[in-house]
């Protein structure tokens, strides 16, 4: 079952298009990661999800309903953490939750419950008492996220839950954020331009562009896309003439030496010893040497950089 | 849609003595009402309660409490970034609305009854006259309809201003302007009158002509179309995409 459905989604702002026909689905209780640069139209794209935004043309159907007519039932069907945690600091913690139970209409007994489990899920129990105004960021991101779950939604939609935050603190919401999402399976639709994230908690992973829907699939199936197999040497002596012996090799698709490291994509999965054993042969004194495949940052990058 | 607005409700009452500051403010604000409550009916007499004195200690209290609490509504909300939340909620537009407007109202009406409580204790208790004293009944309906309807009229025009302006300042500053400018205007329609004997004497003739209560009917249908026009506003501006774009 698709949870999300896109059909050529545009969103222009006085002549200016945030958002350029994109079409993709998300499949139910996945985490789909929306990554691009800022300005990318991320945001938009969430507000147009969530039926705030009228699209200038397409349509969006989220959990079944249309986003531009029934914006209502989508508010109402999901959870969201937006671009600000959106706590109300001069309250306390458990009545920021309590607010958005009764909002959700959910029964005195169950809102209770929940807000306690969650509080305690998130180790914020002990503190549920205290003004949200004195707590940290993270903190602070953490209740929000609590808040985004707290009715039990199918969909979450989250805006960059971890910018900001510091490393600890960004490792605690995800954290977090991983264990809701497989405890309760709910389809989560996180928007982020932090790599390791998406790479970490992602099923499938779309990037945007200027507006526009730049690739789309499984975080492996996007390293394929974009680069294969990739052989690194540590050590010494990559000199000019090995760097070109290796790349007149037919199993050789680029070398790059630098700092000590020699980065060798390959063309396919194949047998590497002979290449190290050549790359010995030329003179090269070898320190490590593993095989992996190009980072999602890379494979970003490398996105970023067509056609720009 | 009557829970959805007592869940707004709920939390306006609870954040609306806890800002830090608000607290203060509202209770100094409170205090000049409060002495004006005890000083007025001492100084007036039994006419506080047999003529409309009573009447400005109802308006001045709702005016003023709903002026210092309104503008917060929404300007506010953008200001602490939890207005993108609040509109990506359940909550239909009408009960972020009229929630918010509720709030602001039944705490300053609430407040103008109180005070109008307290007069009255303090002419039962300074002027004693061996029984215990109440107000006309028409000059009582006076003081709690027209306080109710400025109560209104305050929230709506403020929630309109709230609902465009950035800061919490700008919406107070905006709010106040627009309220004090019919009271100017009346000031100098009265100024202009004045020096006109034939314009006088039309409106002591139109004014004698009617009744306390005819002149409380009046004064009630202008405030209550009024209220309802800015309300009608209020509603009509009350746009998700327009505030998510504003922030």
């Amino acid at each position: 079952m698709k949870a999300i459905h896109i059909e050529d989604l545009t969103r222009d702002y006085d002549g200016l298009r945030a958002v350029d026909h994109i079409s993709f689905s998300v499949e139910a209780g996945q985490i789909f990661g929306f990554l691009g640069p800022n300005g990318a139209g991320k945001t938009t794209t969430l507000h147009l999800l969530l039926g705030l935004l009228e699209p200038t043309e397409g349509q969006a159907k989220v959990l079944g309903f249309d986003t531009r007519s029934e914006g209502d039932q989508v508010r109402a069907r999901t959870g969201s953490l937006l671009e600000h945690a959106g706590v109300y600091e001069q309250l306390t913690a458990e009545d920021n939750l309590e607010f958005y139970g009764r909002a959700y209409r959910m029964p005195v007994v169950q809102r209770k419950a929940r807000i306690k489990q969650l509080l305690s899920q998130m180790s914020l129990w002990e503190r549920r008492n205290d003004r949200v105004a004195n707590w940290s960021k993270g903190m602070k991101q953490k209740l929000a996220l609590a808040r985004a779950v707290l009715h039990e939604p199918r969909l979450v939609f989250l805006d960059e839950p971890t910018a900001g935050l510091d490393v600890v603190s960004a490792n605690a919401v995800r954290e977090d954020l991983a264990a809701l999402a497989e405890h309760e399976g709910v389809t989560v639709f996180l928007t982020t331009h932090n790599m390791s994230e998406a790479e970490r908690l992602c099923q499938t992973v779309a990037v945007i562009r200027e507006g526009k829907l730049v690739a789309i699939g499984s975080p492996d199936e996007l390293r394929a896309r974009s680069g294969g197999p990739r052989l690194e040497i540590v050590g010494r002596g990559f000199a000019p003439k090995v760097l070109d012996l290796l790349r007149a090799r037919p199993e050789v698709v680029a070398v790059e030496a630098q700092n000590g490291h020699l980065s060798i994509d390959l063309r396919g999965d194949m047998d590497t010893a002979p290449l190290v054993s050549a790359a010995v042969s030329a003179g090269v004194e070898v320190q490590e040497v593993r095989r992996g495949k190009a980072s999602l940052e890379e494979v970003f990058l490398t996105l970023m950089e067509e056609d720009a | 849609m009557k829970d959805d607005i007592l869940a707004v409700m709920w939390k306006e009452r609870k954040a609306m003595f806890r800002v830090q500051g608000r607290r203060t403010q509202t209770l100094l604000t409170m205090l000049s009402p409060l002495l004006l409550s005890i000083w007025l009916p001492f100084e007036t007499g039994l006419d506080w309660l047999e003529r409309s004195m009573s009447l400005l200690l109802a308006f001045i209290v709702s005016f003023i409490l709903v002026g210092i609490t309104i503008p917060d509504s929404f300007a506010g909300e953008r200001e602490r970034h939890t207005l993108p939340t609040l509109l990506a909620s359940r909550l239909p537009d009408r009960a972020i609305l009229f929630g918010k407007i509720a709030s602001a109202v039944i705490f300053a009406w609430g407040a103008a009854l109180l005070f109008l409580l307290v007069s009255l204790i303090t002419i039962n208790v300074t002027h004693w006259q061996g029984h215990i004293m109440f107000f006309k009944p028409s000059v009582l309906l006076a003081d709690v309809s027209i306080s109710l309807l400025v109560a209104l009229l305050t929230a709506g025009l403020g929630v309109v201003f709230s609902l465009r302006s950035s800061t919490v300042q700008q919406a107070q500053q905006a709010t106040m302007s627009v309220l004090l400018l019919p009271a100017m205007l009346l000031q100098f329609g009265m100024l202009f009158i004045l020096r006109s004997e034939s314009a006088k004497q039309t409106l002591n003739d139109t004014l004698g002509a009617l009744s306390f209560g005819q002149l409380i009917a009046l004064v009630v249908s202008i405030l209550a179309l009024a209220a309802a026009a800015v309300l009608w506003l209020a509603l009509a501006r009350f746009r998700r995409a327009r505030l998510i774009l504003s922030q």
